[in-house]
């Protein structure tokens, strides 16, 4: 085997630098950092540690629902939590989540780029959402919030809960950290791609954080207006969206679903991105239809515009209108299924590794393939009539939201996060983890599909005693994924101090983040190394030495340098 | 802001860099991100672009509510847009125009270096944008005064199109907004979309395939009662016929102490107008505010510009603020007509 001068794996030599995180200590250089890699983890803390909170809310709904009458808490109280339980989960978790923990932190990289194009931009739409955090918590402490996550009128306005301005205020903090994050990706991905990356040798997580990006910035700003026009309302009476002023609350519903419909795409279209990744590097083989996705993320976002009627089929809008929004519907799921096929396409004869981010890209697929025809049901006008407001919407939503985009970040967390740490953790403890966090969603949301089907309304408190077992079902499984979101913190946490050094690149991915350091020096590259194709592994080659892979480009380059 | 992020020291983010003579000729405010100058300036102008456009779907969503409500109350709209003074807002736009002009021959004179002439075009736009804010002042003071405000405050003191002095001769006798009590959310039929009898040539109830709508209909309702004549108002007392009744007595004027109420047989007045002045101060409101942060980023320039921050080699900020001194200008173009104009 012949040695391989760190020089051709790197552009500079390996160890001549501190690496990011130990360039400088103290809270002030967290804190006022403009290093992408910094932000991308303290975003990661923050929306982990959000997702705790909204776990917890989550776990004690569903201690309530385990019996038909009071369980644990009051009626009123469990209303408040299943409020906050969502609003946490969408706004601080959910929506932030893939672009700011994960795509902050690797963008630039991928890009051969030393940092995005706004530093300090990205700096701000970080202190933005602890802001929106703040509020967020606060919303809890002063008087909570029983409104439901989408805030209604004419209850939301009404309402004398003191908790409503303060989760209205901070869901429009966040709306602008999502802003100002998109608006500095789609700079960095149209200015700073390095040489020899055309559009179409992009790596397909950028195309969807591109096409996320682009969402971000049409669609969170209505729903800025709408929570500013929402806290007019409440404070001043504005009079636009009370009936009893003359105003129309189907209005505040269009004007709530026309953002939060392309939220969702917000949500799943970077999850895609990083399940297009893991696919291709562990099968060991290009990914299959690399046009058609790229494509299919642009498709997806524009299509999202069009449809946020769907969540009004039975608000009383014309039977015409409700007719086009599901014909339309209809069509956003074209572009998802296509990546689908693309993805098993890919699978297919190739060398498949079975490593922990893979067994969360497969679980992916899975758990979207039922959420997304689940979809389909509730896109149909005479079944939506009968499935709207049910446990099967809860169902629907739960399988994209959580075993979709949730089961992708946790994926693409282990699969960046020897890059990010420098760490390897345990895949053992991994494949466990894993395991009862499928069996977990599955347990939790499949009976949930089951009960709304036979009629068990959404945000209830009460439920005849034949929903019972089902609802237990649903309990123990929420309990077990618990237990393995548990257990991936502790190994993770574990290996971030005894964990086994990482290479630079210990998966063989081909994209240009694995061709620097594990952790990455501060300003990622000297020079951006000359970009290929992002699928092809053929270069990439297995170093026994050092437990990774590296790149040896063919023919290799008599100099020892691997960029120029 | 995007605004702010090239004009700090690179040397000072990345300490690495700093004193490196391995970056002898670096441009001073180039930052560490970018390669070249030129990079630097297309990212951030883009980026600024990228903004405006979160801007302009920020006021869409308003936009949109107006165009709503227009459409399904044409004759709110008409009635209420007389009592805004279309002289006072021709005056804000003229000058919003030429501050826009201002702000771009200040950008031209950045581009040359020309830091004088730089210094004296930002002074003229911000002098502008206060002027703006000194009408929009006057304007809301006389909204206030004359009770013209949103939902419940809807309290009108005068008819429409009257903008004179209180004392003149012509004037109606000024009375105190009624109180809160004369107000009942119960007397307007619960209905979202009260059916409202427009006027002139907007068309009619009947044009749209309602039934007209007359005196003697609405009396036989549960809502109060036209016939009933209106208590005789003194100047302080309360009168219950001003607030959110479901009558304003509509282009005629409003209803004087002694005037006798509509006949059954004319058209009714119209209802809920209180809707154009939400929309009017959500508008204008959210506009104004977006004026003050344009001239905060304004007077920022114009320190930089008076410090000599700015050459021909580095305006970057001077074109972004630029850009979006226009998009506030193009936002009022846009309200002037739609609010003040209307036909």
């Amino acid at each position: 085997m012949t040695a391989i001068s760190p020089e051709a794996v790197f552009d500079r030599p390996a160890d001549a630098r501190p690496d990011y995180l130990r360039i400088r200590a103290g809270l002030a250089s967290w804190l006022f950092t403009l290093d992408h890699k910094r932000i991308g983890v303290m975003y990661l803390v923050g929306i982990l540690g959000a997702f705790l909170l909204g776990g917890i809310f989550a776990l004690l709904i569903r201690t309530e629902l385990f019996t038909p009458a009071r369980t644990v808490m009051s009626a009123d109280r469990y209303n408040q939590f299943f409020t906050l339980h969502g609003a946490i989960m969408t706004f601080l978790v959910i929506i932030p989540g893939i672009p700011a923990a994960l795509g902050n932190f690797v963008l630039p990289i991928m890009l051969g780029a030393r940092d995005l194009a706004f530093p300090r931009v990205n700096l701000a739409s970080f202190y933005l959402w602890v802001v929106g955090a703040i509020l967020a918590v606060l919303a809890i402490v002063l008087g909570s919030v029983d409104t439901g996550w989408t805030f209604y009128v004419p209850y939301a306005t009404e309402t004398t809960m003191g908790g409503v301005i303060p989760v209205l205020l901070g869901a429009f903090v966040l709306g602008f950290s999502s802003i100002f994050t998109g608006l500095n990706f789609i700079v960095t991905i149209h200015k700073m791609r390095p040489p020899g990356m055309t559009w179409f040798r992009l790596p397909l997580f950028l195309w969807a954080l591109y096409a996320t990006a682009i969402i971000q910035i049409l669609a969170t700003p209505v729903l800025g207006i709408t929570l500013v026009l929402l806290i007019v309302e409440r404070v001043f009476k504005l009079g636009i969206f009370l009936p009893a002023l003359g105003g129309d609350p189907v209005l505040y519903q269009h004007f709530f679903w026309f953002y939060s419909h392309p939220a969702v795409y917000i949500m799943i279209l970077p999850a895609m991105g990083i399940v297009s990744e893991l696919i291709s590097v562990f099968s060991r083989k290009h990914i299959f239809g690399y046009t058609f996705i790229a494509f299919s993320s642009i498709a997806i976002a524009i299509f999202g515009f069009f449809v946020w009627g769907h969540h009004m089929f039975v608000s009383g809008q014309s039977t015409m209108l409700s007719t086009i929004f599901s014909l339309l519907t209809y069509s956003v799921s074209i572009p998802s299924a296509v990546k689908v096929f693309n993805w098993l396409a890919t699978m297919y004869r190739g060398s498949i590794a079975l490593k922990t981010p893979m067994l969360y890209a497969l679980a992916f697929i899975f758990l979207f393939g039922i959420g997304g025809l689940t979809g389909l049901f509730l896109g149909a006008l005479a079944t939506n009539v009968h499935l709207t407001d049910t446990y099967f919407v809860v169902a629907h939503f739960h399988y994209v939201m959580m075993g979709s985009t949730l089961i992708a970040m946790i994926g693409g967390l282990h699969y960046w996060w020897p890059k990010m740490t420098g760490r390897m953790y345990s895949e053992k403890a991994g494949v466990i983890a894993w395991a009862l966090v499928f069996i977990g969603t599955n347990l939790t949301f499949f009976p949930q599909f089951i009960m709304g089907a036979h009629g068990m309304p959404r945000r209830y408190y009460n439920y005849p005693p034949e929903f019972q077992f089902l609802h237990q079902l649903s309990t123990v499984g929420s309990y077990l994924m618990a237990v393995g979101f548990f257990l991936t913190a502790a190994y993770l946490l574990h290996a971030l101090f005894r964990g086994a050094r990482a290479p630079a690149n210990p998966w063989g991915g081909a994209t240009l983040e694995w061709r620097c350091a594990s952790p990455p020096p501060p300003d990622n590259f000297e020079r951006p190394p000359v970009a290929g194709d992002p699928y092809d592994f053929s270069e990439i080659d297995y170093d026994p030495q050092t437990g990774g892979y590296v790149y040896t480009p063919r023919p290799a380059p008599a100099a020892a340098s691997a960029a120029h | 802001m995007a605004t702010s992020s090239t004009a700090a020291d690179p040397h000072a983010a990345h300490p690495a860099h700093g004193a490196s003579p391995a970056h002898g000729g670096h441009p001073p405010h180039l930052a560490h991100q970018f390669d070249t100058p030129a990079q630097q300036f297309e990212s951030v102008v883009q980026g600024m672009w990228l903004f405006l456009a979160t801007e302009i779907l920020l006021f869409g969503g308003l936009f949109c509510a107006y165009a709503v409500y227009r459409a399904n109350h044409p004759e709110i709209f008409y009635y209420a847009h007389k009592y805004l003074d279309t002289f006072w807002g021709a005056v804000n736009t003229v000058i919003l125009l030429c501050s826009s002009f201002t702000m771009a021959a200040g950008v031209w004179a950045a581009q040359r270096g020309r830091r004088g002439m730089l210094s004296v075009m930002l002074a003229l736009t911000l002098l502008g944008g206060l002027g703006f804010l000194g009408i929009k002042y006057v304007e809301y003071k006389h909204k206030w005064e004359a009770g013209l405000l949103w939902g419940r405050h809807y309290q009108p003191r005068y008819p429409p199109g009257y903008h004179g002095d209180p004392a003149g001769q012509d004037a109606p006798a000024p009375r105190a907004p009624a109180a809160g009590a004369a107000l009942s959310v119960a007397t307007p039929p619960a209905t979202t979309a009260p059916p409202a009898t427009p006027l002139g040539a907007v068309p009619n109830a009947a044009a749209r395939g309602n039934p007209p709508d007359t005196a003697d209909a609405l009396a036989a309702t549960d809502g109060p009662t036209v016939t009933a004549t209106p208590a005789v108002p003194t100047a302080d007392a309360p009168d219950p016929s001003w607030n959110l009744h479901p009558f304003e007595s509509g282009p005629r004027g409003l209803l004087l102490p002694g005037q006798a109420p509509p006949l059954a047989s004319e058209p009714l007045p119209v209802r809920n107008v209180h809707i154009f002045f939400g929309i009017y101060f959500a508008m204008t409101g959210l506009h104004g505010l977006h004026v003050v942060a344009g001239l905060i980023v304004i007077g920022w320039l114009l320190v930089g510009a008076v410090v000599g921050r700015y050459s021909g080699g580095y305006f970057t900020p001077v074109e972004v603020g630029g850009l979006y001194w226009h998009l506030v200008d193009l936002i009022w173009i846009y309200l002037f007509p739609l609010l003040y104009l209307i036909h």
